[in-house]
């Protein structure tokens, strides 16, 4: 098995309370099956979207937002799988999709000592 | 931990008011971005963490750190809620006060100001029901449109004025001086009746967006009997009356999906606890002077509920009903439901006599219920060619695909 860590970007949130509830109820279900299934290592955690980005020799702090808000990284999971090619397809099922958002899958280097 | 349905709606509600009665009415606006961002901060969390197992206190309790914040950095440039005075703007009192108001009677007592404030009679009565299906119900916009077969547009428009007129009233309705209190109460009864009826007669074709709007109309209605001032005898028939319809709810739909009227339907899928509900609130509206039409409108539910078939129904007793509820609110629809009853009672001949009889008949000319009742007459008659005319004519009237269908098969069975 093979680490993975799926970066989740952007995503418009609903514009009503039904619209959310239906968006956490796809959230939970998604991420049970995938618990059921051994594929979390770990659940991650949700990012704020604001903060200070620091950079340079000058090492100058500038406010967010960092890239256009579609897209941020809103949060992280560190996922299990056989390879890429099934860390794919695993996150073909992440509800972010249905509200325009992506999933960057990205496999942890393996280091051989 | 599983959502319970509607939580999100519900709790939207539930903090709107609350925030509403902190920030003051004239930021309505901010208390509305506070929920969202209570709601986007739940949403993000609950993704990596699960749901917690209070879900409603979790989203109170992140809404009010949220309300802190807004008040610590906007007590400058702002004015909050006069009601609360000055105690918003000292770091001292901020949040002993802010705890406070979120406390639950408060929160109960919220939902009622907001009820209130909300039935304001400068505001057209649909208004006053999107109003309150908006900001109470936690509805939006597109929803509300669809469940009254509205535009967009045009639902947009009456939530943003009755927002205006509301944010102008500079203040929440006070729910504490008992005048003030009781003529507003008739207003606000009137708008949950009006929202129960959307949900019973309405023309959203999808029956779940109905039932929930009954549901939320019984919701606050019961809001309203839990508070002293409010628990008169006139809501408890409201209440009744919801009930008795509501325990019908689930009979109103065949197994196909088409409407069956209440001569049709199986009566056994009647929901007995709702009827015995109904029958304690009946009991408990029986007291003092003053009669109201949904003392009356509940009794004649409460005659339908107590017939085990439709053909035990008391139509004298319906009829006598009918005719308490014509000189209470006389108006055309009463008119015909009395003649339909009288029909019932002495048969289609007399039934068509009553309907004639109606004053401003004109009036339900665009209505599908007064072609396909003189077609059921008509019928009932042996007159089927009749009949089919009006029946067609009913048709051509109807509001969605049920009625449509509903109104094709009496068409059918004319031939």
């Amino acid at each position: 098995m093979s680490e993975f860590v799926f970066l989740y970007r952007g995503g418009e949130p609903g514009r009503s309370p039904e619209q959310w509830q239906q968006s956490m109820q796809k959230w939970s279900a998604w991420m049970k099956q995938l618990t059921d299934k051994g594929h979390i290592q770990h659940p991650g955690h949700p990012l704020e979207r604001s903060g200070k980005l620091v950079k340079g020799k000058q090492k100058a702090v500038t406010d967010g937002p960092f890239a256009e808000a579609k897209d941020v990284v809103g949060g992280y999971t560190l996922v299990e799988a056989r390879d890429l090619d099934q860390a794919v397809e695993i996150s073909k099922g992440c509800p972010i999709f249905d509200v325009d958002g992506a999933v960057e899958v990205r496999p942890v280097m393996k280091l051989s000592t | 931990m599983e959502l319970s349905d509607h939580l999100f709606r519900r709790e939207a509600g539930r903090m709107v008011a609350t925030l509403t009665r902190i920030l003051g009415v004239h930021n309505l606006a901010l208390a509305e971005d506070v929920v969202q961002d209570a709601f986007c901060r739940a949403l993000e969390v609950w993704k990596f963490r699960g749901v917690p197992e209070n879900p409603s206190a979790w989203l109170m309790a992140t809404a009010k750190n949220r309300a802190i914040d807004v008040l610590r950095r906007e007590r400058t440039a702002r004015t909050f809620a006069p009601e609360l005075g000055r105690l918003l703007e000292s770091e001292w009192t901020i949040v002993p006060i802010v705890e406070e108001q979120f406390g639950a009677t408060a929160i109960k007592d919220d939902q009622l100001r907001m009820m209130f404030s909300c039935c304001n009679p400068r505001l057209p009565e649909e208004a006053q029901v999107a109003l309150v299906l908006h900001i109470l119900c936690g509805f939006s916009v597109d929803e509300i449109a669809s469940a009254f077969v509205s535009s967009h547009a045009a639902v947009e428009k009456r939530i943003s004025r009755a927002k205006k007129v509301l944010a102008e009233s500079k203040k929440l309705f006070d729910i504490s001086g008992p005048d003030d209190f009781s003529r507003r109460l008739i207003a606000v009864q009137r708008a949950l009746y009006l929202l129960f009826n959307e949900g019973y007669h309405g023309a959203s074709p999808e029956s779940a967006v109905r039932a929930e709007l009954c549901r939320e109309a019984m919701r606050l209605t019961a809001l309203l009997f839990d508070n002293p001032l409010g628990a008169t005898p006139a809501t408890y028939a409201l209440a009744a009356l919801m009930c008795f319809h509501a325990a019908r709810l689930p009979a109103r739909v065949d197994a196909l999906g088409n409407l069956s009227s209440l001569f049709d339907q199986d009566r056994s899928r009647w929901d007995a606890q709702l009827v015995a509900e109904g029958q304690k609130l009946l009991d408990l509206s029986a007291t003092g002077p003053e009669i109201t039409e949904y003392h009356i409108e509940a009794a004649i539910a409460c005659v339908h509920a107590m017939a085990q078939r439709a053909e035990d129904t008391d139509w004298g007793r319906i009829v006598s009903l009918y005719d308490t509820l014509m000189r209470i609110r006389p108006s055309p629809v009463v008119a015909l439901n009395r003649a339909i009853a009288v029909a019932q009672h002495e048969g289609p001949r007399r039934g068509l006599e009553e309907i004639r009889a109606i004053a401003d008949l004109d009036r339900l000319a665009a209505y599908p219920f007064y072609h396909a009742a003189l077609g059921e007459f008509e019928f009932r008659s042996g007159r089927n060619e009749i009949a089919r005319e009006h029946f067609r004519k009913a048709l051509a009237l109807a509001r969605s695909p049920m009625e449509r269908r509903f109104l094709d098969q009496r068409v059918g069975a004319c031939q």
